[in-house]
């Protein structure tokens, strides 16, 4: 016999009364959401210049991913980016967030001046602002020259200046920061005072307290901050354009190029279908890998 | 005393923060010389020169054009925003309904969606109604919002519901409330500090989303403030005129650091308890 589900509404609402107040988001994940990422796929199937009607030519783009040169060097230097970025960041916030836990006069202050650049960080004035710092004259030669450093053509050499667009987004470590220390004054204040009790350090309690209490955040700043570095753009764009020798050139600039420089819708969306399948698979590896030390303790 | 070092530490970060600011600000008022030769932030003599020629952009149109169409993307989007999710998380957070686990999973699910992949299609799904006709008008970059599409709001929001007392709810059933009069009476004022956290990030990711109007907003009388400041990065170059395009970018910081000094302190309210904590 066919179960019958109840639901735990108060007497009086219908079953339907909630899935009417969600309607924007059916509505809204359908057509910018589900339809994107579904046709999305479909014109990656396709040679496609956005002229004339889409032609069916199967893997074929997926095929010549694999030989197109531009795409593998956009690949390993999205990843190299990444995987310095992702890191770098996570443990700046995290000390920085640690040293704002500690009982200190003017915490208010040095949050609010931590978190600005974030919330500023994306926008094009602050983009701007990074690139003029970094000029052969600007700012950061200027200050190396005070301390009898050389200066460095932070432009002209392929690891400097995907160093400048890192230096950005660690400078934007704000938003993970506040996250964390949100997290921090959350753990009870008993589990400290009992491990002093038993005798241990601060280097101890931080490693058998703090750093299990923080897991569930550590990896939800792992992911939100690895998805934004893979799908990297604006930073590359305005500061270096890629340049020199697409050192700084990411898969997200090749997407976007490919479809509105060269008109190739099709081989765009296969691109960016790859980037997602590789973005899921990532997330779903931290997620396999972090599981057990996420359940554990 | 124990602490000094720490106190050093942090003011020490402090400044390497908050410096840079300060310096745009002082290089806005610096002559192109001044900027490259002198790293103290206070210029030798105020010259709003700058200000005057960056005010008039490369373009037939000032910067007083570009601000208002930012506002009229801006507003549309924040309301949209703020109503969408309010609902679409009330239901989740307080009914029970058919396929509420898979929907529930999918809103979490499109936060991971990356926008670099569902922006291409969404363009041309925009391009083809009326022969892009609507890539004229705002609609491309307002009215996703109208459909709740953050799902990181909605979460937050579903976060503080659930801090609600349910009790609260029937009281205002029995004084003859329905659910929508129990959401806009009962509810949405203890909630607050998130629905202002939502309005205030509305407002700075509009202030700072360059991808999107980039593909979405293809002439110049419409740009928004980020893509005109774009255009004269682009037009003036390097070598040439710096101090206009540093002062451009100082105005198009103004709204963003105005309304986060208003709504500080709510705000932070709002992102700390709201629930990434849980």
């Amino acid at each position: 016999m066919k179960r019958l589900k109840s639901y735990n509404n108060p007497v009086g609402v219908s079953k339907y009364t909630g899935l009417w107040l969600i309607m924007p988001f059916i509505v809204g994940f359908s057509l910018f959401t589900l339809y994107p990422f579904v046709s999305s796929f479909i014109l990656g199937l396709t040679d496609y210049n956005m002229s004339s009607a889409p032609e069916f030519i199967g893997l074929d783009n997926y095929v010549s991913l694999l030989t197109d040169k531009k795409f593998l060097k956009a690949s390993v230097v999205t990843l190299k980016y990444t995987a310095i970025l992702v890191p770098v960041k996570l443990i700046v916030s995290l000390l920085v967030a640690l040293l704002l836990n500690l009982e200190l006069k003017g915490v208010g202050f040095f949050r609010t001046a931590f978190y600005i650049p974030s919330i500023l960080g994306a926008n094009l004035s602050v983009i701007i602002m990074w690139q003029f710092l970094f000029t052969s004259d600007g700012l950061v030669n200027q200050l190396l020259a005070l301390a009898g450093v050389s200066p460095v053509s932070w432009y002209g050499n392929p690891s400097s200046a995907l160093a400048i667009i890192i230096l950005l987004r660690v400078w934007e470590f704000g938003s993970t920061m506040i996250i964390f220390l949100t997290a921090l004054r959350d753990i009870p204040k008993e589990y400290y005072d009992a491990s002093k009790v038993d005798g241990c350090g601060n280097v101890r309690a931080f490693f058998s307290i703090t750093l299990p209490q923080l897991k569930n955040v550590i990896f939800i700043n792992l992911v939100l901050q690895t998805i934004s570095a893979l799908q990297e753009f604006n930073a590359p764009y305005m500061i270096t354009d890629g340049m020199p020798l697409h050192s700084t050139y990411t898969v997200g600039m090749l997407i976007y190029d490919e479809m509105f420089s060269y008109f190739n819708a099709g081989y765009a969306n296969a691109v960016s279908w790859v980037l997602f399948m590789f973005i899921t698979l990532v997330i779903a590896l931290l997620y396999a890998v972090t599981r057990k030390a996420r359940r554990d303790s | 005393m124990r602490k000094l070092p720490v106190y050093i530490l942090l003011i020490v970060l402090s400044v390497i923060m908050l410096y840079p600011l300060l310096w745009l600000v002082g290089a806005s008022f610096k002559t192109n010389e001044e900027i490259f030769s002198s790293i103290w932030f206070i210029p030798e003599s105020f010259d709003f020169d700058a200000y005057r020629k960056g005010w008039e952009t490369v373009t037939p149109y000032n910067m007083g054009h570009y601000f208002l169409n930012t506002f009229k993307i801006i507003v549309p989007k924040t309301v949209f925003a703020v109503v969408s999710s309010v609902l679409v998380a009330y239901g989740f957070a307080r009914f029970d309904f058919p396929l509420k686990k898979l929907f529930f999973s999918l809103m979490i699910g499109s936060m991971i969606m990356p926008k670099i992949v569902t922006v291409i299609p969404e363009y041309l799904m925009w391009n083809s109604v009326g022969n892009g006709a609507l890539l004229d008008t705002y609609l491309p970059l307002t009215l996703p919002s109208l459909f709740a599409c953050e799902g990181m709001f909605v979460y937050i929001l579903v976060q503080f519901f659930k801090g609600v007392p349910k009790e609260f709810d029937e009281a205002s059933r029995i004084d003859g409330c329905d659910a929508v009069k129990t959401l806009v009476y009962i509810l949405v004022p203890c909630i607050r500090p998130a629905v202002i956290s939502i309005a205030v990030f509305t407002f700075l990711w509009t202030m700072n989303d360059f991808l999107t109007p980039l593909i979405m907003v293809p002439s110049v009388e419409n740009y928004p403030l980020s893509l005109a400041l774009r255009l004269s990065v682009d037009s003036t170059g390097q070598g040439y005129e710096q101090n206009k395009i540093i002062a451009m970018s100082v105005i198009g910081l103004i709204p963003s650091i105005t309304v986060f000094a208003l709504a500080q302190k709510k705000f932070v309210k709002g992102i700390t308890a709201g629930g990434l904590s849980s």
